[in-house]
């Protein structure tokens, strides 16, 4: 189809959605337009797309058109609906009786380069999936291991991959308990990709989901932001600039351990991964249809991130972190959730850096450090590909 | 952060907007075009609005380098990219622009070798670590860019590479100001003047709009507080009665611009008779093209390029927007038809495109948000901030 066909589809698609609004600077015009845009944006998502861009793995917009128009359509079923980072189910018919309510979740890891400062992808294997369990308050117990290596690809670096992820599944309390291994001809693949898959349990009575945020809670994060996804970056010296910026790849479910059981009042917990704080942001505002709105000046931040987003002209809010949460908890315990972030060596420099309010609900926005405001919209595009 | 934070000032932001608002006269509606793209995604980056009084519109200009290639040019360049053994670079702006085939993102989806580059000398890397393809670089921008083009156009001949090749699409400033200027559909006060083009140029290529069209200028820098002090100076001197060019950006702008770079452009490039703007036309004199001198270079040249001339969907008010006219969220597809994720015109694909940037920072209601973004948190001292 060309643009011009597809423009005319579209065009008819949304016909009667607004007779058009002339030159009037009239802000209630301003508002119809902006509810006709709000109705738009909550019709079905599809994909127009002929084949896979590199879009469709950046984590915003397209990745979410991609999932919900052909994987959940595919496989619906109320457990996937809920659209979360992992399941969770409950086990009954055990021996014992007995129902333990599990978390389980998978991800695939093809980070390039495969070693950078700070870690590697072995370690981002374990830790990305133990934190996917941990996002549900679920303790992350066992961990599958898939390999796809390129014909050629160094025994040595394989080894040193695979060091890494026993040490962190150590450092995680996980086991590491089947696996799989495949070998591709060179050039189907880059040097080695990694699949893991991990199963939980929740201890405790809680469920916790984007869903579940309600005006008048208080956005946390538990430290400062952006710092996996500039690493990479520069570790890829396409760009003459060095730093002495490490990826902050962490297991976090200790961290999350020590939040639930200082605050019942924790709705939901996400990591930070593709798409950044905005994305989950935009998630929570639209699953639990509140605003969210964001405070520039207290949202944590190395100095170093600041300057290369600066620089290469991307807003940090959508740069990837693999070992920072957000949680949303309610404003009548913030101080105990933030104290108690703070006591955890992950969570040392936590912050409070934002509101949620009922109006104008699906949007987040953001009070900037000049003073004005603005939205933060979800990831369109793709600043940067394969970084985790 | 240094020369960052300082002209992000909110106190000085405050102080700045109680004097603009001073200087209103009761009843009087000021319209002020800033030219570039890059202002208008600072002024929605920053929410640099809330400052201005009611009676102050910012209109957008078409200073958007990606916002004025028409589709056709795309469909060209994605005829080179197709070509054997071609591998085609770009900025990354441009790589989701529609053509009236689709995208560069489409276009690499199905087979070509597109890729996007910081800087056309990464292009140049390109061609050299590749001896055996043909490296073309599809040239876009303003006089901003247009130098470091030419410098690399130099640089491939002096060291002799023959596998490079440079799509040009550079444009002028100022026939695209003067089209402005004439269209009867726009009454304008002033301008908040290209800061980054003026590096190049200087200040005095603008005296025409003072002189021949009483219309004050002030080149700006691209910090929202430039932004806010440039439209104080126009607003200074429309109290007094002046029109005169000024330059709010002298810690970047010299007067007489950067004769260095602009000898550079005129070795390696010429205008063009005519070239054809998206949402304004053919416009005479408004571009560069290859000089014959280096004609080897010169992707035109080389290739068998078809000119493609593609009508833009009869939907899109591009030029509208383009010329100011409109308003982004008057444009009749706006955010429902055309969003950033399918855009059916260019101004809802670049960063600095004015219906990307309301799209993307500025689509909500201030009145409705005022109460929801009064907060106060108190930010926290935090490693190195």
């Amino acid at each position: 189809m060309s643009t011009a066909e597809w423009a005319e589809a579209a065009v008819a698609d949304h016909a009667g959605s607004g007779e058009h609004v002339i030159g009037s600077e009239h802000r209630g015009r301003e508002q119809q337009v902006l509810d006709r845009i709000d109705k738009a944006r909550r019709r079905k998502a599809r994909v127009r797309e002929e084949r896979i861009t590199l879009a469709h793995g950046a984590g915003g917009k397209a990745t979410h058109t991609l999932i919900e128009a052909v994987f959940l359509d595919a496989f619906r079923n109320p457990l996937l609906e809920r659209m979360e980072d992992q399941a969770v189910f409950t086990l009954d018919g055990g021996v014992n009786g007995a129902g333990a309510r599990m978390a389980f979740t998978t991800d695939s890891y093809v980070v390039s380069p495969l070693f950078f400062p700070g870690g590697d992808i072995g370690e981002l294997a374990v830790n990305g999936t133990v934190n996917d369990l941990a996002m549900s308050g679920a303790r992350p117990l066992h961990l599958s291991a898939g390999f796809i290596l390129e014909e050629g690809f160094p025994v040595a670096d394989l080894q040193r991959i695979v060091a890494s992820m026993a040490a962190a599944a150590t450092a995680a309390g996980v086991d590491i308990v089947t696996g799989d291994t495949k070998v591709v001809e060179r050039g189907k693949a880059d040097g080695c990709f990694i699949n893991t898959a991990g199963v939980g349990v929740l201890e405790r009575d809680i469920t916790l989901g984007a869903d579940r945020v309600r005006p008048g809670d208080v956005v946390l994060v538990s430290g400062p932001i952006g710092d996996h996804g500039v690493t990479i970056m520069l570790a890829r010296g396409e760009l003459d600039i060095s730093s002495d910026i490490t990826s902050d790849t962490a297991p976090l479910a200790g961290l999350v351990d020590t939040l639930l059981s200082a605050t019942d009042g924790v709705r939901c917990l996400r990591d930070a991964t593709r798409g950044g704080v905005a994305t989950i942001l935009n998630e929570v505002a639209v699953a639990s249809d509140v605003a969210v709105v964001v405070n520039e000046a207290a949202v944590p931040m190395r100095t170093e991130v600041r300057g290369a987003s600066e620089i290469l002209g991307i807003d940090p809010l959508y740069v990837a972190c693999e070992g920072r949460m957000i949680a949303i908890v309610d404003g009548a315990q913030a101080d105990a959730a933030l104290a108690a972030l703070r006591s955890h060596p992950l969570g040392a420099d936590a912050a409070i850096i934002g509101e949620v309010k009922a109006d104008p609900p699906t949007l987040v926005l953001l009070r900037t450090e000049f003073g004005g405001t603005r939205i933060v919209d979800m990831l369109i595009g793709d600043p940067l590909p394969r970084i985790c | 952060m240094r020369f960052v934070d300082e002209f992000r000032d909110a106190a000085k932001a405050r102080a700045l907007a109680a004097q603009i608002t001073s200087l209103c006269e009761p009843g009087r509606q000021y319209k002020f075009m800033e030219v570039c793209g890059g202002h208008t995604h600072t002024i929605y980056k920053h929410g640099l609005e809330d400052y201005l009084p009611e009676s102050i519109t910012l209109v957008h200009g078409p200073g958007c380098p990606v916002c004025v290639i028409p589709m056709g040019r795309v469909d060209d360049a994605i005829h080179i990219a197709e070509q054997p053994d071609v591998i085609l670079t770009t900025f990354g702006d441009m790589m989701r622009v529609p053509g009236g085939r689709g995208s560069f993102l489409d276009s690499k989806a199905a087979g070509t070798d597109i890729r996007m580059v910081y800087s056309p000398l990464d292009s140049l890397k390109i061609a050299r670590q590749n001896p055996d393809k043909r490296v073309v670089f599809m040239a876009i921008g303003f006089e901003t860019t247009a130098p470091s083009t030419a410098m690399t156009v130099l640089r491939a001949a002096a060291e002799g590479i023959e596998n490079f090749s440079i799509f040009c699409s550079h444009v002028t400033i100022i026939p695209a100001i003067k089209a402005i200027l004439n269209s009867p559909d726009l009454r304008l006060d002033g301008f908040v003047g290209p800061g980054h083009v003026s590096t190049v140029i200087g200040c005095r290529p603008y005296d025409f709009i003072a002189r021949e069209y009483g219309k004050p200028l002030v080149c700006a820098g691209f910090e929202p507080l430039d932004i806010l002090q440039s439209v104080y100076q126009l607003m200074i001197q429309l109290s007094e009665g002046r029109s005169e060019v000024e330059n709010q950006y002298s810690r970047v702008v010299p007067w007489n611009g950067n004769p260095r770079a602009l000898k550079v452009i005129g070795e390696v490039m010429e205008l063009r008779p005519y070239f054809e703007w998206r949402g304004l036309g053919f416009i005479s004199h408004s571009a560069l093209k290859v000089r014959d001198a280096y004609a080897s270079f010169d992707a035109e040249v080389i290739f068998e390029v078809p000119g493609v001339r593609v009508a833009d969907p009869k939907a899109c008010q591009c030029g509208e927007v383009l010329k100011g006219v409109l308003k982004p969220w008057e444009c009749k597809v706006f955010g429902t038809a055309c969003t950033p994720e399918t855009p059916i015109g260019t101004c809802m694909v670049s960063s600095e495109g004015a219906c990307a940037a309301y799209y993307n920072f500025g689509r909500f209601s201030r009145d409705r948000v005022r109460e929801a973004t009064s907060i106060e948190i108190t930010p926290v001292p935090v490693a190195g901030r």
